[in-house]
């Protein structure tokens, strides 16, 4: 299955991969509307930036999910090897984020239910924001 | 064709299904459960008591799973005796087995206490029943005794906290929450919910029961209209024992779930397991924990081999809005900050040159990494422990456990 990885060598920590992913993630139609108002939609890749080193981290759709095996209300499931997070069952319990090896489920304090990255099946984004968003090429999409 | 029968319907029992149809997807499984009830998750249950999650939202699988997967279901029906390939059923009916599952879970503790017997409405808070039961009794204002400020007893208290219910809870410790929190994390996490109106006796315990009254050993008495007990559990494993199988503090496996006795294997909250942060052996009661070990055992019991390892206490949860992380265990050289304000606590304790533990309030982002510290064992030695410290991040480990992690071939 294609999956999503970052090259760390190319990644310039510039952050547009977290303003796509939360704009595609928050229902507006465009990054304007997406934060406009105030509005601080999350994003569900992260950049951890370093001493010359940086690189965005996203949920790894694990073989073996131990955020699935251990999610407690059942919100968490596969479907063809996406995870992804069926939100009116998630209470906000967090068990995931006590699972996740990567820590890729974020949580944040305008929302009560948690929020991942589904590599943007859900949204009408298509490909994956973050991977057509990147201005270096620093995340692909592929198999590996 | 074989014959799978399964006792429980919760973590254990459904992890186990999707292991045997991971393998099998032909046998014949069946489920036997004395509740009545679609597979539900019990943690879910303070949640429905205080109205956040639904009759339609607490099952813990969609409502087709035991078509979906091919499973029989006997529900409302207690087992009462295992042995010679057949399960013994209270009305006297038998299923037999080829393998079979124990995953009876655990029951509430009540100890012997004087007077209890007078009180009308006791509780205990175990199960949908309970938490159904204790619905009926609470509105606005009423006067609640909880005796026990452990997990359990907490979360209820929560759940009746937004009930807008008057709340008392005794405990004979000293501090709340002793088996996961700290003594400092408990301050922190008891004036929180202190701060919510929900009031504290520490230290005491109940001498004598009236009515609607509870007179306590440091001299104090609380009245109230109804008391919930939840000092403790108990693992059901008298299925095993009775059959001759080895239980000690929980029935005993070997780390394919397989009990002493041949083709009967056991998960979940009734078993023992191992805890690599400790290297003890205990129950360790937790949900993730229950769903792994019975995926595990329904794969052997299909025929693939599967080993449960690396378990670990952990627990996510939160109270009166304010989250905990906590995993592995506290016995080390400690490293800790706190931002009382806020309401954050942070514990990291290491011992043998590896992370072993760890407490993280308010702030819990990303903790699975420090959680994966743990399970895997990996040394100190190869982590930027300033990094580790700051909070957790991928970036404390070396460029090429990183790119193996993040190639996702751990997972």
């Amino acid at each position: 299955m294609k999956k999503v990885y970052v090259n760390e060598e190319w990644c310039l920590a510039c952050h547009l991969c977290e303003y796509y992913c939360a704009a595609a993630n928050s229902g507006a139609e465009n990054m304007v509307k997406a934060f406009a108002n105030g509005n601080k939609p999350i994003p569900r890749i992260q950049v951890e930036e370093g001493s010359g080193i940086n690189f965005a981290v996203q949920c790894r759709h694990c073989d073996n999910p131990l955020c699935v095996k251990g999610c407690i209300t059942g919100a968490l499931s596969v479907k063809d090897g996406v995870i992804s997070c069926d939100e009116s069952r998630c209470v906000g319990c967090y068990t995931c984020v006590l699972s996740c090896p990567y820590g890729c489920i974020v949580t944040s304090e305008n929302s009560k239910v948690i929020q991942k990255c589904d590599l943007c099946v859900k949204n009408n984004n298509g490909d994956p924001a973050c991977v057509k968003g990147c201005p270096n090429k620093a995340i692909v999409l592929e198999e590996r | 064709m074989k014959k799978y029968v399964i006792i429980g319907n919760s973590a254990a029992a459904i992890g186990a299904v999707q292991g045997i149809r991971s393998v099998d997807g032909e046998g014949l499984i069946t489920v036997i459960s004395d509740e009545p009830y679609h597979t539900y998750s019990r943690p879910l249950i303070s949640y429905w008591l205080e109205g956040k999650v639904d009759d339609e939202k607490i099952y813990y699988r969609e409502p087709d799973f035991y078509e979906k997967n091919n499973v029989m279901t006997m529900f409302g029906t207690r087992a009462v005796k295992i042995g010679d390939g057949y399960v013994t059923l209270e009305n006297g009916g038998k299923v037999q087995y080829d393998k079979l599952l124990v995953a009876t879970g655990s029951k509430p503790f009540v100890p012997p206490m004087a007077g209890l017997e007078n009180v009308k409405d006791k509780f205990t808070f175990m199960n949908w029943d309970s938490a159904k039961a204790i619905k009926e009794k609470v509105k606005e204002n009423t006067k609640v005794l909880i005796i026990g400020a452990g997990l359990i007893g907490l979360k209820c208290a929560e759940a009746l906290y937004r009930l807008k219910a008057d709340i008392t809870v005794v405990d004979l410790a000293d501090r709340i929450l002793p088996s996961i929190l700290d003594v400092r994390a408990g301050e922190i996490m008891q004036k929180h919910i202190e701060d919510k109106g929900t009031k504290f006796i520490l230290g005491a315990s109940v001498e004598q029961f009236a009515e609607n009254s509870a007179k306590l050993t440091n001299g104090m008495t609380v009245d109230f209209d109804i008391v919930v007990v939840a000092v403790g559990v108990r693992p059901n494993t008298e299925l095993v024992s009775e059959a001759g199988g080895k239980v000690e503090k929980g029935i005993i496996t070997d780390m394919t779930q397989l009990t002493t006795i041949p083709d009967v294997y056991a998960a979940g909250d009734c078993t023992v397991s191992h805890d690599c942060s400790s290297g003890t052996d205990r129950i360790l009661a937790l949900l993730p924990n229950a769903f792994m070990q019975g995926e595990v055992a329904g794969k052997n019991m299909a025929g693939k081999e599967a080993y449960y390892l690396n378990a670990i206490p952990m627990n996510a949860i939160g109270f009166y809005g304010l989250h905990i992380i906590t995993a592995g265990s506290y016995d080390g050289e400690a490293f800790v900050e706190e931002n009382a304000e806020k309401e954050q606590y942070k514990k990291l304790v290491m011992k043998d040159g590896l992370l072993k533990g760890y407490i993280l309030m308010g702030d819990v982002a990303r903790a699975g990494i420090y959680t994966s510290m743990i399970k895997e064992q990996i040394p100190l030695a190869d982590v930027d422990i300033e990094l580790l410290k700051t909070k957790p991040q991928m970036m404390m480990f070396g460029k090429a456990r990183r790119d193996e992690k993040l190639a996702g071939k751990i997972g």
